[in-house]
């Protein structure tokens, strides 16, 4: 296919945030992940684990605890007091409620997922009534001593179990009024601690209290008599997170040194009837403190300071032999973070406050395949906008003649003009741009600079001219009647012409942008798409879905199925014969053609991201 | 571990104090059954177990009992002296022992010994020996002196040594002390003179003795409160001349330096000795029980009320005198073998299809020829001292005879007719010496390879490799992969040189071979079926829904249709065929130590140990893909296998390691031009 000069990128210095707190939602098979920074991602575990929304994060939000209630309803407390639920259509945040008991440590919906619990700073557990468009304040339940930092309802919803300082209490939800109170043994390793923090509860039907703390016991208890039954010491450090299977014959912990164990409830013999809690397997996927896991039918979810969700599939539960049964590692978000100016050799960087933007080094020298060619002028950091207030940055890209940036929080949409005068950069800021355009979530510019495409976040699609030094708005393709599915990718032809849209599950729309019209739209396919793109010369839009298989559709043209993509992992290029795979790059988070002969490649090697993260626990490993 | 268990006073009579008050407890001929002689006039014979007396004699006002009863195990009748010259010998229905046989001898005695596998032994105070038959045959006999003037006799124990009894006394004149050793088979009397080495002030208080084939261990308890051993030669070079043998120190301090009295020692094993005496010289008396070969303190009891310095341990009793009482603390120790120190020793899971232990004392059953019938009495004593013969099955015989020279169809009759035959408790002795004499006949005839019998024998499931040494080393010099297999499972015992040398055969053995050997495919039942290999998912990691691993980069022509586990499918099935596979998962059930075996490994050529490798990880994937963490097989889960998969993850991580290793070579610069032709 012929010989290309890449530039390979390695300085994005991209640190993804800790994984604070995962929910899964059985009824639509998604997993809720908060991060450390605000941040609210939704997986689809059916289609192939693909990050399908999200929410972006706050500085003041920091999110403690997350769960699914009825009605697939998303809520998350945390340090701010505030109770948050998140709308999943619209993908905005819709209301935030304060709690009234300082910062939220935990939270648990009902059985039948009509009640809401939080357990606050001030040791207060307040209930709350979930009504069809918000929620109610209910009632508090008996005061406790110290924050609650963890909260299980018994499944019948008569009995709640509250994880504390030293101890935990059963609480009987009618009266209120705590039933016991079950002191936790601070020893560790026969040195008194100063305190155990009950960092997980889990109340299984038999009335077993399963908890986690940070002396690294998981204890169990009987709630009927308030008395430990059994306890198994399994780390030197912290168990900070607990997960049990709804059938209850199985529960996974996490702990700060980074393993995960698996306890199963397994016939004390080969044939009897009698069982008891066995610890089976343990994991080591994480480096760091695994904070949240959660137990899938088929899989057991963790996630952690290391910032890698990890789905650990159980064998046994896996019946098809496909991607499904493959442990993952999810990374790196699933939508761009990167945007090039290919006219300047120009890359803008996104981070969750800040944008950088560099210009790539160039040679004069030419080699052979593998040559890595001398630099007559090294990579320059030109710019580093920082963003006003503190909310995260959504999206961002810079024009492809370079002279335009533009990007986008919750609140705000930012728009600059940048003027190169020799080496000298001067940067501009658009102002009074409409209120409609923020929360935007995706930004695109046209191949000639001209036009600015806006997907905002309520599905319509607003295109912007650009003029000069200021701009103007051209048109707004409305989402059609009945809809509110936003969009969240855009691609254009290079000859501007066409633009396609795709939200998460509805089809892709074509829109003809010289007769500002929708021209066709590709029918939804099973599973969401996750990149999009227009051929050059033929206007061929190839899609990529999140199940990694070809789909064939009116507007392609395709000589060879489309091997496993994803939109920033593979290199891409099709030819009349096949693709061609290389695999001598660290994980990519992108890749595009400067021009006919060079490659920009931008590699994020995990070794970087975990030596920016703080030392984990230190421990003893096979072999060293 | 040595334990005492818990005491229990045996006669309900209070005895004289000190050392008059007990003359001695003797074994009679009756398991569980002890003659005591008190000093005085009366022979109790106790049911220990009971704790009640089974009869009861006494000699007449005026005469005294001078010695221990003890009970002739040839003809079953007790043997006692008063008086110091007159025997009386009765059996347990006389009631008065002045109606029964008497015998005036014209020596005073010293001590009648009496053990089984042979008459008894009279020692006479002036250092002769008789046997019993031939003094009663003419009693009034001359006895010779052998000791000089002023030389007593202070201490006197007999043993069997090969079939004969070999008798040890220590005499004293003037502070020092002898040891004179009377041999019955070659009837010579040796003198030693016992040579106190660098603490010569100290007194021997008390000795006891054990033996070991050519040398009789001495052991003495001095008053600086130490346990010397002195080695004495059973058969000396030169009888006549007179040797000195040194003693050297054993235990240091295991009782206190100044006891006077309540001091005794006694050896229980080749390692334990148990202890009279005061541990401290201010604390109460003690039994202590000392392991010698570890210099340590297993374990030890007080006797507040205070003892005489006498001990006797039989079977598995210790006798003592506790206050005015005879006192029996039942002893336990678990025989101590290298597979126990090394974690090797196999617990079965349902006690009642092996009754016959396992591990069995290599010198039962090797040497001393066939163990005791009666070996409930004290496997312990049998397996140290008993040499006695008792009459073997008469089908064993048959089977020996025809082992020698018959036809391989013969000896497999016989020895069905001889398997049929109801087990006796040395069963296990009595198979491994058909092994050995199998082999024997092997060795000598090498055409001569009973297969059948042998793997009839291991079935037998009471085998181990040191009962038969020699017999997998056939096996393996014939390649009877079969059998080895078979050893494998059943042998506790495989020193790692022979699990390696199987292990390096099962590699190398081609696939030819193994198709026309019979092997028990039950450890690898489930992975045999081709159709479930298919269904072997991979389990690589993926990394944003990408697969990092996947070798095949530039295929450019794949398959519309193939998918990419295909690749991986290569790694998740059997590296060999199942039936390389069952002897391997063989190798692995077994029992080894690292420590041992790793010496040995790097024996195996280099492709052989790659391909055990790949079956190693072949077996992690199997095991970490199996919910109930099965080993393939049909043997259902069990923590064990939980632990093996455990140590497979380690491995996991070794190659984890090796590959990271590999990648570091990628430079690791921030930014970089490079050329790359896609083709």
């Amino acid at each position: 296919m012929g010989e290309f000069k890449v530039h390979r990128v390695r300085f994005f210095n991209y640190v993804p945030s800790g994984i604070r707190c995962v929910a899964y939602n059985n009824q639509s098979n998604r997993l809720a992940v908060s991060r450390t920074d605000g941040t609210v991602e939704i997986y689809n575990l059916s289609a192939n684990y693909f990050q399908e929304k999200f929410f972006p994060g706050h500085e003041s939000r920091a999110t403690e605890a997350l769960c699914w209630a009825k009605g697939q309803r998303l809520f998350s407390g945390g340090l701010n007091g505030e109770i948050i639920e998140y709308d999943l259509q619209a993908l905005n945040i819709k209301y935030a409620m304060d709690a009234f008991g300082g910062p939220i440590w935990s939270m648990a919906v009902s059985p039948c997922g009509s009640q809401l619990l939080v357990g606050c700073e001030d040791g207060s557990v307040k209930l709350f009534q979930i009504t069809p468009d918000k929620i109610q304040f209910e009632r508090n339940f008996d005061r406790q001593k110290s924050r609650i930092l963890s909260l299980s309802w018994h499944p019948s919803g008569t009995h709640i179990a509250a994880g504390s300082i030293d101890y935990i209490s059963v609480f009987d939800v009618k009266s209120g009024s705590a039933v016991h109170k079950m002191l936790v043994d601070r020893q560790y390793m026969g040195v008194s601690k100063r305190k155990c923090i009950i960092w997980g509860v889990a109340f299984l039907s038999d009335g077993t209290v399963i908890s986690v703390d940070s002396a690294g016991k998981v204890q169990f208890w009987d709630s009927a008599t308030g008395t430990l039954v059994k306890n198994h010491l399994i780390a030197n450090a912290d168990v900070q997170s607990i997960a049990v299977s709804d059938q209850e014959d199985s529960f996974v912990v996490g702990t700060a040194e980074g393993t995960v164990f698996h306890f199963q409830l397994v016939s004390v013999t080969s044939n009897s009837s009698e069982k008891q809690w066995v610890r089976t397997k343990p994991f080591q996927h994480h480096t760091h403190d695994v904070r949240a896991v959660a137990h899938s039918p088929t899989a057991l979810i963790s996630g952690g300071t290391d910032t890698h969700l990890v789905i650990r599939p159980l064998m046994e539960k896996v019946e098809v032999k496909n991607y499904d049964a493959a442990l993952r590692k999810i990374t790196f978000p699933h939508r761009r973070l990167i945007s090039c100016s290919k006219k300047r050799h120009l890359l803008l960087f996104q981070f969750a406050h800040h944008l950088e933007l560099w210009r790539l080094g160039s040679t004069v020298a030419t080699g052979k395949n593998g040559d890595t060619l001398p630099l007559s002028k090294d990579a320059d950091h030109l710019l580093h906008l920082k963003t006003k207030g503190p909310e995260n940055i959504i999206c961002s890209c810079i024009s492809p003649c370079g002279s335009w940036i533009a990007y986008s929080t919750t609140s705000r949409f930012f728009l600059y003009r940048l003027n190169y005068e020799h080496d000298n950069i001067s940067l501009q800021r658009v102002s009074k741009m409409p209120a409609f355009l923020r929360s935007a979530l995706q930004i695109l510019f046209s191949e000639d600079s001209t036009k600015l495409f806006v997907a905002s976040n309520q599905g319509s699609l607003h295109i912007i001219r650009l003029l000069e030094g200021s701009f103007k708005h051209l048109h707004t393709f409305q989402p059609q009647s009945g809809t509110v599915e936003s969009m969240c990718l855009l691609a254009i032809s290079p000859d501007g012409n066409w633009l396609a849209a795709s939200g998460t599950s509805a089809g892709v729309h074509v829109y003809n942008i010289k007769h500002l019209k929708l021209h066709c739209t590709v029918p939804a396919y099973n599973f969401p798409v996750t990149a999009l793109a227009i051929a050059p010369n033929t206007n061929n839009l190839v899609i990529a879905h999140s199940d990694q298989q070809p789909l064939p559709n009116d507007k392609t043209l395709l000589y060879n199925p489309l091997p496993p993509t994803n939109e920033s992992d593979v290199i891409r290029r099709r030819t009349a014969h096949a693709f061609k795979i290389s695999k001598i790059y660290k994980p990519l988070l992108f890749m595009d053609l400067l021009d006919e002969r060079t490659l920009v490649a931008v590699e994020r090697p995990l070794d970087d991201i975990i030596a920016q993260l703080p030392p984990p626990i230190k421990k003893k490993k096979f072999g060293t | 571990m040595a334990a005492l268990e818990e005491e229990f006073t045996l006669s309900t009579v209070p005895l004289g104090a000190g050392p008059n008050g007990l003359l001695g407890v003797e074994q009679s001929d009756k398991t569980d059954q002890f003659l005591v002689t008190h000093g005085g006039r009366t022979v109790i014979l106790y049911k220990v177990s009971d704790q009640k007396p089974l009869g009861s004699w006494s000699v007449k006002q005026g005469q005294i009992i001078t010695c221990p009863a003890v009970c002739n195990f040839q003809t079953g009748e007790f043997i006692v002296v008063h008086d110091n010259k007159v025997l009386r010998i009765w059996n347990t229905e006389d009631v008065n022992l002045d109606k029964v046989f008497k015998a005036t001898l014209s020596a005073e005695i010293y001590r009648i010994h009496s053990i089984q596998g042979t008459e008894p032994l009279v020692l006479f105070k002036e250092g002769a020996v008789r046997g019993l038959e031939a003094l009663l045959a003419e009693p009034q006999q001359k006895i010779e002196t052998v000791l000089s003037d002023d030389e007593v006799i202070k201490w006197t124990k007999v043993f069997m040594v090969f079939r004969h009894p070999v008798l040890i006394f220590i005499t004293e004149k003037h502070g020092n002390h002898f040891a004179y050793i009377q041999t019955f088979s070659s009837r010579t009397l040796s003198k030693y003179t016992l040579f106190h080495g660098q603490e010569e002030k100290s007194v021997i208080q008390n000795f006891t003795a054990s033996v070991d084939r050519k040398f009789i261990s001495l052991m003495s308890l001095s008053s600086d409160g130490c346990v010397y051993e002195t080695s004495i030669p059973i058969h000396p070079r030169d009888p006549d001349e007179n040797q000195r043998v040194v003693r050297s120190l054993l235990l240091k301090t295991v009782v206190a330096g100044n006891a006077r009295s309540g001091v005794a020692l006694t050896v229980l094993d080749q390692d334990h000795v148990a202890v009279l005496g005061p541990p401290l010289p201010a604390s109460k008396e003690c039994l202590s029980i000392w392991n010698t070969k570890f210099q340590t303190l297993q374990t030890s009891r007080e006797l507040p009320q205070g003892t005489s310095g006498q001990l006797w341990y039989f079977g598995e009793n210790l006798f003592m005198l506790h206050g005015k009482f005879l006192t029996v603390i039942p002893y336990k120790c678990e025989v101590s073998s290298l597979a126990g120190a090394l974690g090797k020793l196999k617990h079965s899971q349902d006690p009642g299809t092996h009754t016959v232990p396992h591990f069995v004392n290599w010198e039962t059953s090797r040497g001393y020829g066939f163990g005791s019938q009666n070996s409930e009495q004290s496997k312990r004593i049998l397996r140290r001292r008993k040499i006695e013969v008792n009459v073997p099955p008469p089908a064993f015989e048959q089977l020996l005879s025809t082992i020698k020279k018959d036809s391989e169809k013969d000896i497999e009759v016989e020895l069905c007719k001889f398997l049929a035959v109801k087990r006796t408790p040395d069963f296990h002795t009595i198979v491994g010496d058909i092994v050995l004499e199998l082999l024997g006949r092997h060795t000598t005839e090498p055409s001569f390879y009973p297969r059948n019998s042998l793997m009839q024998l291991i079935q037998t499931h009471v085998l181990s490799y040191s009962l038969c040494p020699g017999l997998m080393e056939a096996a393996l010099e014939k390649t009877d992969v079969q059998m080895l297999q078979l050893c494998l499972q059943q042998f506790p015992d495989i020193p790692e040189s022979i699990t390696c040398a199987c292990l390096k055969l099962f590699l190398s053995i081609s696939d030819d071979s193994l198709q026309e050997t019979e092997i028990n495919m039950e450890s690898v039942s489930d992975c045999s079926d081709p159709v479930q290999e298919k269904m072997d998912e991979q389990t690589e990691i993926l990394q944003n829904g990408f697969n990092a691993d996947e070798q095949n980069c530039d295929s450019c022509d794949r398959k519309l249709n193939q998918k990419p586990q295909d690749a991986a499918e290569e790694t998740t099935s059997c590296p060999v065929v199942p039936k390389r596979a069952a002897l391997l998962n063989a190798i692995l059930h077994s029992a080894y130590s690292e420590m041992f075996l790793l010496p040995h490994l790097k024996d195996i050529p280099a492709q052989h140990v790659t391909l055990f490798l790949q079956y190693l990880y072949f077996l992690y994937l199997k095991c970490s893909e199996n919910a109930t963490m099965t080993l393939p097989g049909l043997h259902p889960p069990t923590l064990n296998q939980i632990c093996i998969c455990s140590e497979l993850n380690k491995i996991e991580v070794s190659f984890r390691e090796l590959q990271k290793l590999n990648q570091e070579k990628n430079n690791r610069e921030l930014y970089s031009i490079e050329v790359l032709e896609l083709f």
